[in-house]
């Protein structure tokens, strides 16, 4: 289950954000983007994320996950096609095998949504 | 007053590891040593394939192995008998072997020999063909094991793996009579992801096909590919 290290270098990753930041701020949510062509399971993620965080600056804190599609580049064809994952990689219409990958192979921390006293900084005009 | 903000990351979860693996190469490039990292699911042949290795290699090759267990050292046992540096990483209960642990096999390996004048280091990763294709170690190239025991479908299954491979060997092919598999309809399903691999069929048990499996590591040893490998 390497959802459980992934957990570890995602919660790493953020701390020293967090750390990095003038005032402790109150993150509520974090996004990642994960796609299908990588061993990750989004399932397996989030029961990792509750599991770990437990405890921690992170705690009751809301793990976002958006799943990217497999999209490939088809070069003889010119055109982008979704491969059929467990099933068919090699391009639909002329079987050029799947080597350009265009989309599915991301696992990035995107965004963090957090709450912020010092708002002025922010929202100068309210 | 609470607002609430957003900020922007965009970093890639294994960046960690990543910066690791590379630090990892940059040794071995800075030795001129050459790393394979050899994955396979359990059982697959790795330690067997690693055994025939050193004793047809280790002649004309200087060449120490890194062996990720998960909990014994049988296997780092069996390679000991072949007379050279056999380091044991022992993983625990984690299901691959990542940037920071072979690190710690890097240091140990140079308590045992000179590392500049190794040729090839070949990191046994651990039984698995799921976590390992994820997390980069530092190697030259990625040594993938199939037996034909597993079925021709497991590339379009565990398609991260075959895809990231630089070489695969169809490995146990002597069983091919008792068994209803095709190494054929197994080339072709790696192939759909996966046009530049080496695909070697062997047997370790007949020698099949171990011939054309050295000459390919003699060949990565004499013009190593110093560009990163991986798609990170």
């Amino acid at each position: 289950m390497h959802e459980t290290d992934m957990t570890k270098a995602l919660i790493m990753t953020v701390k020293d954000w967090y750390d990095s930041q003038p005032e402790d701020p109150q993150i509520t949510k974090i996004h990642l983007v994960v796609g299908r062509f990588t061993c990750v399971e989004p399932m397996s993620l989030q029961f990792a994320y509750e599991v770990q965080t437990r405890d921690t600056f992170l705690a009751g804190t809301e793990l976002v996950i958006r799943e990217t599609p497999l999209i490939a580049f088809c070069h003889p064809c010119q055109q982008d096609y979704a491969p059929e994952i467990g099933l068919r990689y090699a391009c639909p219409d002329c079987g050029t095998p799947m080597e350009d990958i265009r989309s599915g192979r991301e696992l990035k921390i995107d965004h963090i949504e957090y709450c912020s006293d010092s708002a002025q900084a922010y929202a100068p005009n309210r | 007053m609470h607002q609430t903000v957003d900020a922007a990351l965009g970093i890639n979860l294994l960046h960690a590891n990543q910066e690791g693996a590379d630090h990892n190469r940059d040794h071995f490039d800075e030795w001129g040593v050459t790393c394979f990292n050899v994955m396979s699911s359990p059982g697959a042949g790795k330690t067997v394939l690693l055994e025939k290795t050193l004793a047809a290699l280790s002649p004309e090759l200087k060449l120490a192995v890194i062996e990720g267990d998960m909990t014994t050292e049988l296997d780092a046992d069996r390679l000991r008998a072949y007379d050279v540096p056999v380091v044991a990483i022992n993983t625990g209960r984690s299901c691959h072997l990542d940037a920071q642990m072979v690190a710690g096999g890097i240091h140990q390996l140079e308590h045992c020999t000179h590392p500049g004048e190794l040729d090839l280091v070949l990191v046994e990763n651990v039984g698995n063909l799921v976590c390992p294709a994820e997390f980069e170690v530092g190697e030259h190239a990625k040594v993938a094991l199939l037996s034909v025991t597993e079925g021709e479908d497991k590339p379009l299954k565990y398609p991260v793996m075959f895809q990231a491979a630089d070489c695969l060997l169809v490995t146990k092919i002597d069983l091919v009579p008792y068994l209803n598999i095709d190494i054929e309809q197994i080339t072709q399903n790696v192939r759909q992801l996966n046009p530049h691999a080496t695909i070697i069929p062997v047997s370790a048990q007949t020698g099949t096909g171990l011939a054309e499996w050295f000459e390919w590591v003699r060949q990565q040893v004499a013009t190593p590919s110093r560009t990163v490998v991986g798609s990170h």
